[in-house]
């Protein structure tokens, strides 16, 4: 397994449109952090002009913490349509170019080269996901400096403190690995079913794009499916950024509001994960490489 | 001159202002609690510095701090230390076992932030322990003060900043919460406006000078 997953590991990362994805993260993030950098008092003025009204807010609000989160929010929705541009390929890649019968007449079987495919995809997944990290989270605290995280939410504001926020940013990142690889398993999904590269990338990516939609559209008939979506699932990373406050409205330290939340959507996730990579390997099971 | 007789004319008043004037500078360490109810935010260290007559800053040790907008500044001190007000007897009231007399400040300088001014007084020790301030800009104040050991020199153990709050709201296409509504923040944002700011002394470092440039 461990020559498989080298091997994919290898063909992955010497083909440039891998590198496509890193560098759209580093100059979307890049583009950001410079706007806001020159002109976030502006923005940060805006987002608080509600509270400006009653109070006065005094201390660094725009910094790495603050960046980071909406660095996040932004692109955290956009990373599943460049993971798809790799794991959507994997099968269908092969299948297309003919290597796929080569690879199932070696002594391994195409169990053992599909999960070694996907574990390889994981990877470029995860390693995506650090660089995602290390921009936004690590270069904005660099750039911007840290403070306590004041979060303006729709209906209310969460003020954690400076020492608490760190470890929910550890938290919200392996959340978003799950998300992640179950795109990934999804495109890799479509990529079993495909014999072409460009049918299984658009088709991940319509599927992200349509669930999307279902997910964040307050319509009752919706509203009955969407606990089974995982694009539903997907962006609750950001319950880690909601605190527990207790009878005096007083926040508890080092809570989190909704953990059971995290939790149902971990499982959700990884249910998918299963059921996409499990239907993969019966689907490549039953390929016809022979036509 | 005509004004500084006005505010003569009540004794408890210049009692107070006496007990008051015993404290050129302070700088107090202490607790502060927000309690907004759209804010969750938790207890945060405090340092408050005020220098005579009417100078006053709260400064959060590390971290952000959310003060009512005007509020903080609108204390006794810089109410009674200005001497331009006018003092009107208005009776008085039972507050937590006291017997408190109610006096009305009306300021004498159009140029002053506050427009009037109610003071619950205890004429025994001369301690104002709740005030009613209405300012020009930043709306109504009620601050509620309790004692301990610095009320010899009319330094509260803990004060309570209560204000009106106004509706927050922010909408789903800046906050990118599609989806993620959470009704009961919403009702329980609608029931309550109004906010507190609580901060409890720990500490009082008095007269040992402050600087202008805490301010």
């Amino acid at each position: 397994m461990k020559q498989i997953i080298s091997i994919e590991l290898y063909k992955i990362f010497r083909r440039p449109r891998t590198y496509i994805a890193f560098a759209a993260i580093a100059a979307l993030i890049m583009v950001i952090q410079f706007g806001l950098k020159m002109d976030g008092q502006s923005y940060a003025g805006f987002l608080m002009k509600d509270i400006n009204d009653t109070l006065t807010v005094d201390g660094k609000v725009l910094n790495g913490y603050l960046i980071c989160y909406i660095l996040l929010q932004l692109l955290l929705v956009h990373v599943p349509l460049l993971v798809a541009l790799i794991a959507a390929d994997m099968i269908s890649g092969e299948a297309n170019l003919g290597t796929l019968r080569l690879l199932f007449t070696t002594p391994y079987s195409r169990t053992q080269w599909v999960i070694g495919k996907f574990i390889a995809a994981s990877i470029y997944t995860i390693v995506l996901l650090i660089w995602l990290a290390f921009l936004a989270l690590f270069a904005s605290m660099w750039i911007f400096g840290t403070d306590d995280l004041f979060l303006m939410k729709s209906n209310y504001v969460v003020l954690i403190q400076e020492k608490d926020v760190l470890w929910r940013y550890v938290g919200a990142f392996v959340f978003a690995s799950f998300s992640l690889l179950t795109v990934t398993a999804l495109g890799f999904l479509m990529s079993s079913i495909a014999n072409n590269s460009i049918g299984p990338i658009v088709g991940t990516m319509s599927a992200i794009v349509f669930f999307t939609i279902l997910s964040t559209l307050n319509i009752p008939l919706f509203s009955i499916i969407k606990p089974y979506l995982f694009t539903t699932h997907m962006n609750n990373w950001k319950e880690f950024f909601d605190i527990k406050v207790d009878d005096n409205n007083e926040a508890i330290y080092g809570t989190i509001l909704n953990l059971a939340k995290i939790k149902t959507s971990l499982i959700v996730l990884t249910l998918h994960i299963i059921l996409f990579v499990s239907a993969s390997v019966i689907i490549t099971k039953r390929k016809d490489i022979l036509s | 001159m005509n004004n500084r007789l006005q505010a003569q004319v009540d004794p408890l008043i210049e009692r107070v202002s006496q007990k008051l004037g015993l404290v050129n500078d302070y700088v107090a360490e202490g607790v502060m609690k927000t309690d907004v109810s759209f804010i969750k935010a938790s207890l945060g260290k405090v340092k408050v510095y005020f220098k005579k007559p009417n100078l006053l800053k709260v400064k959060k040790e590390g971290g952000i701090s959310l003060l009512p907008k005007g509020g903080v500044s609108v204390t006794i001190n810089s109410l009674l230390n200005t001497k331009q007000y006018i003092a009107l007897p208005a009776g008085t009231q039972e507050y937590n076992g006291k017997t408190l007399r109610v006096i009305k400040l009306v300021p004498t300088d159009d140029k002053l932030d506050w427009v009037i001014s109610t003071l619950w007084i205890d004429p025994a020790d001369a301690l104002v322990y709740k005030t009613f301030t209405t300012t020009k800009e930043n709306g109504s104040y009620e601050i509620t003060m309790e004692y301990g050991s610095y009320a010899n020199l009319g330094l509260p153990s803990k004060i309570i900043f209560a204000f009106n709050t106004k509706d927050y709201k922010l909408p789903n296409g800046i906050t990118l919460e599609f989806g993620d509504d959470d009704p009961t923040a919403k009702q329980k944002a609608l029931k309550n406006k109004k906010g507190k700011i609580e901060i409890t002394y720990t500490n009082y470092v008095i007269n040992k000078g402050v600087s202008n440039t805490m301010f």
